[in-house]
């Protein structure tokens, strides 16, 4: 690992765990996780319910709160800053300056009782010191941005005013507005209708390539990780499980959870005379973590090393993959593969 | 009261005594079918518009089938699943079910005719009485219909069973079951008066993909085990695609296009179908496609364009859509669309100016 966290990376998460105290015991929510961004650099973390995925993006943001807790052996290096150790003040700085964030569901970060402009502007003083008029200027501009219709007139409007696609788009607008390095999007697109999902699919990457942020993209979609983002750390049980660019991620996975998950999903023109794969049982529950690799119990090709022992990351160029088959090099490419 | 058929015993019904006209026989029919509701404002409740979920639908379902029902959220298409078995009563229009006139049964008769028409909804038993074991919430049906307490605890036992779930699960709370065995218990609780037809209203939507799979499977062995008609609403093209052997495309009320799912995709021809097809993000890096961005959104059910309803989003409008409201026309195949311009690729036409449309 890096010394100090130099490295041409924007973000490098070092080792990260996040547990929550609770009354059955720790809950061991994000487990002991590396990964980095690059300046200008797309990463989805992708995985199911209960996976880490949403956790992980809290943690770097230093939101997680109590009972949770960031492992005091975690590294979270930003341009060479430690977030994990930074205090208040400091992270204000941060968070919504050069790292801003945004979710599933805009109200959880639209106030419904001041108008869109009005917390637009307020986030472009906060973070750039203009004054008043300036950065009501600056949020009409920005609504303009993010492709709001008549932004001169919609900045009078409350949240309660705008539809869903619209209110994300404010969203979108209001993290954006102080011209972050690094925007962290938790499942931005889950609860909009398709048709919206493509509108804001297509503005995030256009924002993306004129404004050369990086983005710390959170979701459970393969669909929108196949068209959103070059780098892929796909988690399970609170870990990285496999990485690696996407398409060989997609094209030629090394975990058999990837693999597993990739034929799950139905594709357009997939008919039911051939079953889909199916996952046996359940997420094991992150009170209990199974010992040896978490998705043992459920894997197809699980033999007696996956029981004992937790396999680390192990190198399967351009990949990297959490499994015991991997040891020696990549692993016996899957029998079906769906190639587009 | 209720015979209970044997899963699979049941031999497929001819055109017995009934009157059919070509070779799939209609299990559900939907003529002019509409669902309004009123919108209510003030301390009088004074009706100041009208919603409409659904407006003016001709639908056949075929025994047999699974007709997927597709659309954004404010299509009207859980309204079209729940008005079909009259869950909600219709506004307007006839409805008939295996042969029977529902609109003309009372309530004694309907509730009879419903044991052959089940709902499944995105979380049935979430929204249970939690306090309820599983065997009472699944035998529910049958109690209600008049069975026994024997018989009926071994049809919730075999129906546990064909579901995926062990009789041990029969003792416990619906709280104490993940998502998944949730919808287990829920498509239990659905067959267990073994029913023709059941309406799937999201019935995967809130699974991770990895259990949804497991159901979607669970699905179709059901159907095919209990010779089950379905409805499958969902808002995902390509979960809709796999699991339907036709489509039916909704759209503020309508339905804009129908077809057979392997046509629907090889050629869809209305221009919302074609957009809702491009803009579904498939888990295929790299793939470059043109896609279709719609602009704004769905407009208000209670004051819907004039003519076509897609209209104000339509990248192909012409002025004759906003004068004319386009019938669902056959174009072959038994391939209906309802567009003035069906077929027609969205790049070809110049788009007409905003205002013409606006």
């Amino acid at each position: 690992m890096s010394e100090n966290g130099r490295s041409d990376a924007l973000l490098r998460v070092e080792s990260l765990s996040t547990w929550f105290d609770t009354d059955k015991g720790v809950l061991r929510a994000v487990d002991g996780i590396d990964f980095e961004i690059a300046r200008g650099g797309t990463l989805a973390v992708v995985g199911e319910s209960g996976s880490g995925k949403s956790v992980t993006a809290l943690s770097v943001m230093r939101l997680v709160e109590r009972p949770g807790r960031i492992h005091p052996d975690s590294r979270i290096w930003f341009e060479g800053r430690d977030l994990a150790r930074l205090d208040e003040k400091a992270l204000g700085k941060i968070r919504g300056n050069d790292i801003s964030m945004i979710f599933q569901e805009p109200m959880t970060s639209l106030n419904p009782v001041f108008t869109v402009g009005e917390q637009i502007a307020e986030a472009v003083r906060l973070h750039q010191g203009l004054g008043r008029r300036d950065a009501l200027g600056r949020a009409t501009e920005m609504m303009r941005l993010v492709g709001i219709p008549s932004a001169e007139r919609r900045v009078k409007d409350y949240p309660h005013q705008l539809s869903g696609g619209m209110r994300q788009r404010a969203m979108i607008a209001m993290a954006l507005s102080s011209d972050p390095k690094l925007l962290i999007a938790d499942e931005p697109t889950t609860a909009l209708d398709v048709t919206v999902q493509a509108q804001i699919l297509e503005l995030m990457k256009e924002l993306r390539e004129r404004l050369g942020m990086a983005i710390l993209l959170i979701t459970h979609d393969l669909g929108v990780v196949a068209e959103m983002v070059d780098e892929v750390a796909v988690m399970y049980g609170g870990r990285i499980v496999e990485r690696g660019p996407v398409a060989e991620i997609f094209s030629s996975p090394q975990h058999p959870y990837t693999e597993a998950l990739l034929d799950s999903i139905p594709l357009l023109g997939m008919r039911y005379s051939k079953p889909l794969k199916a996952i046996r049982g359940v997420v094991p529950s992150p009170l209990d973590w199974p010992a040896g690799c978490r998705f043992a119990p459920r894997c197809d090709y699980t033999f007696d090393k996956c029981i004992a022992n937790d396999p680390p990351l192990l190198p399967v160029p351009p990949q990297e993959s959490a499994c015991w088959l991997c040891e020696n090099g990549r692993r016996v490419p899957r029998a079906a593969q769906v190639v587009a | 009261m209720l015979a209970l058929r044997e899963r699979a015993a049941r031999p497929p019904r001819g055109a017995g005594g009934r009157v059919t006209t070509g070779s799939p026989e209609v299990l559900m029919r939907a003529r002019g079918l509409k669902k309004h509701f009123p919108v209510r404002k003030g301390i009088f409740k004074r009706q100041v518009a009208t919603l409409q979920a659904v407006d003016g639908v001709d639908l056949d379902i075929f025994r047999g089938e699974t007709l997927g029902l597709v659309g954004e959220s404010g299509c009207g298409k859980s309204t079209l699943g729940r008005t079909l078995l009259r869950i909600l009563e219709p506004t307007a229009g006839e409805l008939e079910f295996d042969g029977v006139d529902l609109n003309r049964l009372g309530s004694r008769a309907l509730k009879a005719q419903r044991q052959h028409m089940q709902i499944v909804f995105q979380d049935s038993v979430g929204s249970l009485d939690p306090r309820m074991k599983v065997k009472d919430l699944v035998g529910e049906g049958l109690r209600i219909h008049g069975i026994e307490r024997r018989r009926r605890e071994s049809v919730v036992l075999e129906t546990l069973e064909r579901v995926g779930l062990s009789a041990e699960s029969a003792e416990r709370y619906p709280h104490m079951f993940s998502g998944g065995q949730r919808q287990r218990i829920g498509l239990a609780r659905a067959l267990v008066l073994r029913p023709k037809f059941i309406v799937a209203d999201e019935p995967v939507s809130a699974l991770d993909v990895s259990i949804q799979s497991q159901v979607l499977n669970l699905l179709v062995e059901l159907k095919r085990d209990f010779n089950l008609t379905y409805l499958f609403v969902a808002h995902d093209l390509a979960v809709v695609g796999y699991i339907s052997d036709r489509i039916a495309v909704m759209y503020l009320g309508k339905i804009v296009e129908l077809a057979s799912s392997d046509d629907l995709f090889a050629r869809p021809l209305h221009p919302y179908t074609q957009a809702l097809l491009s803009a579904n993000p498939e888990p295929i890096p790299g793939r470059k496609h043109e896609r279709i961005v719609l602009r704004g959104d769905v407009p208000s059910p209670i004051d819907p364009p004039s003519g076509c309803r897609f209209r104000t989003r339509c990248p192909i409008a012409q002025p004759i859509c906003a004068e004319i409201e386009p019938p669902l026309a056959d174009h072959g195949q038994s391939h209906g669309a309802a567009c003035h311009f069906a077929g027609t690729p969205i790049a070809d036409v110049p788009a007409a100016h905003p205002t013409l449309v606006g």
